[in-house]
């Protein structure tokens, strides 16, 4: 028999891409009261789409507790640019910054940068240069360089700056490059911001495990999905978290979930998803991420219509799943770390640790 | 009233420059707080805002400043992302402009377009884009394409990104799209974009231009709507005037196209000796002893550690020939040699140690309004009057308070004299810069 101690509790996260550019407060609030440990922001190329980051950013100061993590093209950017945006949101969300790193399959990103277009394994060794980038680069300056030392007026130690001095590793199917550094920006205030990436992209061969902090899996059904977490878990070992990817369309205001679902012309989430889709109601959604939060670390919820969903999940699904304490209560002021439960970042260029990590995540 | 005669508006703007990255930005003082805390952001926008300003404008550099090799280590340094704060403070702001500093030579154009237009539209209509063309291989080796492009062609290439950057813009015919694709055959690539996103509340974001060369002008004057400019002292401010304009109607737009704020710095007091006081002790927190001798290191090319601040200029000469970018835009291709013999020979007639020569130097290119509230107020006021300048560009000496004195001091003062605004005009910034709808840019006839 479990015992509520025994329940390992999960975390949620919810896309708020439904929510535009005009209601980004409301809808990252109202995500934050009710319990989401995670808000994210969606960047592919679709009409009336803003910048995630941007999005991201803006829903940083207005909140306390819930962590910002926007989508960011890992082919067709430059990772310096990456590297310090990802930095800033850091600064400006008060250490609540996350990145899904996305490779864009897309012949139009490739044409508005000028660039030849990139598929297969070679979205995989882009993914990982760019975020190899990030990680040196916010690794670049040790934390406490800035000194302020009115004696000898220095206002950085320059012994804890250094060069990233990346080079694409000499298989690189794209064009290569290299990065001098060090950052423009200080060590962010996570030390390094978890990333996260698709299951499909991070394994042998693709984006190393080790270089990322959690996985976004994805299956045809819900059923199938609490398989696919334990086989991505079999796949990548422990230290990676486990994400699972979930569209919801909920019974509301007296309407079925299945009618809905059909009319739905606005709907956040397009019919030909990737990701599992529950249709029905509160309770049965409910029952579902029980047990998926038993098999994966947390969840992501991408809503139909994000103001009636967001409604539904805030007065009937959250609270459930807190009483039943599979559902972590929210902390204020806690880091994006804190909710994957991974430990202050060890910085890899470190001149005062004993011992610098290898990985360095 | 004919577009080919100059027109003085009357009153002067003030937008914020947060610097982030200088020797202006005392960090000695115990007041001084942090460069990279959103609080600092946060407490300086919104009093800028309850000052009326304008616009609040962050810089941008794309590789650390380094000093004899390695990071530079006496000034204020580390700065976050023009566009991730601005897209933060536009959450906690709701009149004053945003103004982002960004590269046309490290930058994508459909890339930059798209992010501009997204913190216009997220803004509510307060975007700029103060467009800067700094360019070499020293900051090219952070960036996948490199040092590609030679100085020579730096405008020529930034005209061409900002057009297109123009024409992303003016894509869309409706809200409702559908938007127009836009193509740039350039010389270094060339570029297919479908633009994503409609008009803001201003129409597209507001474009300042920093940069001082005749190429520059020239190019501010076809593009830009806002100069960000170097000449505050009034007389050069009246020079430059009347040579944007000659160049505004040359490019075929009316003599008040093109706004002008000067960067500048203020050290106001209750008295004028007072302020004179607050600027001696100011100084010596920006040009202390170590930044005086770090300041001829940048010309020698060498160490020069074991001379004394307070003695005469090293007899050794220079080891380089020119000195390089890595301190920054200011420095660059000075010829090294040349300048130490005209130094030592200017400081040994004058009499000055290195700290004074330093000084000197630096004071040379002062921008700095020095004195009472209200002299200082009398000054701008003919700024005003005879239309030297739209407005100025202040960069506070500290932060997070540096905007404290010049909001709840300085700003009544103008007000009284009915030279700066007391309400924000609108919500966007170009409603509030008094800058028209831009006409709509014309597609070529090849796409
Ligand atoms: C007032 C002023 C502010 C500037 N600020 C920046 C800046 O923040 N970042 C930057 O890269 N360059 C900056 N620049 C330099 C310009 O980018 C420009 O590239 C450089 O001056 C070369 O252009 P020019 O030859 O026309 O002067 C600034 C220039 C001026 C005059």
């Amino acid at each position: 028999m479990s015992t509520f101690e025994e329940r390992k509790a999960g975390f949620l996260a919810i896309e708020l891409d439904g929510a535009g550019y005009k209601n980004i407060a409301a809808a990252v609030l109202a995500a934050e009261s009710a319990g989401f440990q995670a808000a994210t922001f969606k960047d592919t190329p679709e009409a009336g789409r803003t910048n995630a980051l941007q999005r991201a950013a803006f829903a940083g100061p207005v909140t306390r507790t819930i962590a910002v993590v926007p989508e960011i093209d890992t082919v067709y950017t430059e990772p310096f640019h990456v590297s310090t945006q990802l930095a800033s949101l850091d600064y400006v969300s008060g250490g609540r910054a996350g990145w899904i790193a996305t490779a864009a399959v897309s012949p139009e990103a490739a044409a508005a940068v000028g660039r030849s277009f990139v598929e297969g394994d070679a979205l995989a060794q882009e993914a990982a240069a760019s975020i190899e980038v990030s990680r040196r680069l916010w690794d670049s300056w040790e934390d406490d360089a800035v000194i302020r030392d009115v004696a000898t007026g220095r206002y950085i130690d320059v012994d804890k700056l250094h060069y990233a001095d990346f080079e694409t590793p000499a298989d690189f199917s794209g064009a290569a490059y290299s990065v001098k550094g060090p950052s423009i920006i200080p060590r962010p205030l996570q030390g390094q911001l978890p990333v996260l990436a698709a299951a499909s992209l991070v394994g042998e061969g693709l984006v190393p495990a080790y270089t990322v902090d959690a996985v976004l899996v994805s299956a045809p059904t819900p059923e199938l999905l609490a398989a696919e977490v334990r086989d991505a878990r079999a796949r990548l070992g422990s230290s990676v978290a486990i994400v699972a990817e979930l569209d919801v369309v909920l019974d509301s205001r007296g309407q079925a979930a299945e009618s809905r679902a059909l009319s739905e012309q606005e709907a956040g989430t397009p019919q030909d998803s990737r990701f599992a889709r529950f249709v029905g109601s509160a309770a049965g959604l409910t029952e579902l991420l029980d047990s998926l939060l038993r098999e994966a670390d947390g969840v992501r919820l991408h809503p139909a219509v994000l103001d009636v969903e967001l409604e539904e999940l805030s007065r009937l699904v959250l609270p459930e799943l807190r009483r039943r304490g599979v559902l972590r209560p929210p902390v204020q002021d806690g880091t994006f770390r804190d909710v994957l439960g991974l430990a202050p970042a060890e910085n890899r260029y470190s001149t005062t640790a004993a011992a610098p990590l290898a990985a360095g995540k | 009233m004919t577009r080919d005669i100059f027109q003085p508006s009357g009153q002067i703007q003030f937008g914020i420059f947060f610097q982030g990255v200088n020797s202006g930005t005392i960090w000695k003082a115990p007041q001084a707080g942090s460069q990279t805390d959103f609080e600092s952001f946060r407490h300086i926008a919104q009093t800028a805002e309850r000052g009326k300003f304008a616009a609040f404008f962050l810089g941008e550099g794309l590789r650390l400043r380094e000093h004899l090799g390695r990071p530079h280590a006496l000034d204020v340094v580390g700065r976050p992302d023009a566009q991730t704060m601005l897209a933060a403070l536009a959450a906690v702001t709701t009149n004053i402009g945003l103004v982002a500093t960004q590269n046309t030579t490290y930058n994508d154009p459909a890339d930059l377009a798209h992010r501009l237009s997204s913190l216009d539209l997220i803004s509510g209509g307060r975007a700029a884009w103060n467009i800067v063309t700094t360019d070499n291989a020293w900051t090219g080796a952070n960036f996948r394409r490199g040092g590609y492009l030679d100085h020579a062609d730096r405008y020529k290439h930034a005209e061409a990104f900002v057009v297109t950057a123009k024409r992303i813009w003016d894509s869309w015919e409706t809200p409702a799209g559908p938007a127009r694709r836009v193509l740039h055959e350039g010389q270094h690539y060339t570029v297919d974009v479908s633009p994503r996103l409609p008009r803001s509340a201003q129409y597209r974001p507001v474009l300042f231009q920093a940069g001082d060369s005749p190429d520059g002008r020239d190019f501010a004057a076809r593009q830009a709507d806002v100069i960000f400019s170097a000449h505050p002292k009034f007389d050069d401010a009246v020079e430059f005037r009347r040579d944007i304009v000659a160049r505004s109607i040359a490019a075929g737009r009316g003599a008040n196209a093109v706004q002008i704020m000067p960067a500048s710095e203020f050290i106001l007091g209750a008295t004028d000796q007072e302020a004179q006081e607050k600027k001696a002790w100011v100084r010596s927190l920006q040009i202390g002893p170590q930044q005086a001798i770090a300041y001829l290191e940048q010309f020698w090319g060498r160490e020069l550690s074991s001379y004394d601040p307070d003695g005469p200029l090293p007899e050794i000469d220079p080891v380089v020939e020119e000195t390089s970018e890595t301190r920054g835009s200011g420095f660059h291709g000075a010829k090294a040699r040349q300048l130490a013999d005209q130094w030592r020979a200017e400081a040994k007639d004058k009499g000055l140690s290195i700290r004074q020569f330093v000084t000197s130097k630096t004071a040379r290119i002062d921008s700095t309004f020095t004195g009472s509230y209200t002299a200082v107020a009398d000054h701008l006021a003919e700024y005003a009057r005879v239309g030297a300048v739209d407005g100025f560009n202040i960069s506070p000496w500290l932060i997070p308070t540096g905007l404290d004195e010049i909001v709840n001091h300085l700003v009544p003062e103008l007000q009284e004299r009915g030279v700066y605004p007391t309400e924000y005009r609108g919500t966007t910034l170009r409603e509030n810069l008094g800058l028209e709808t831009p006409v709509r840019s014309e597609e070529p006839a090849h796409v």
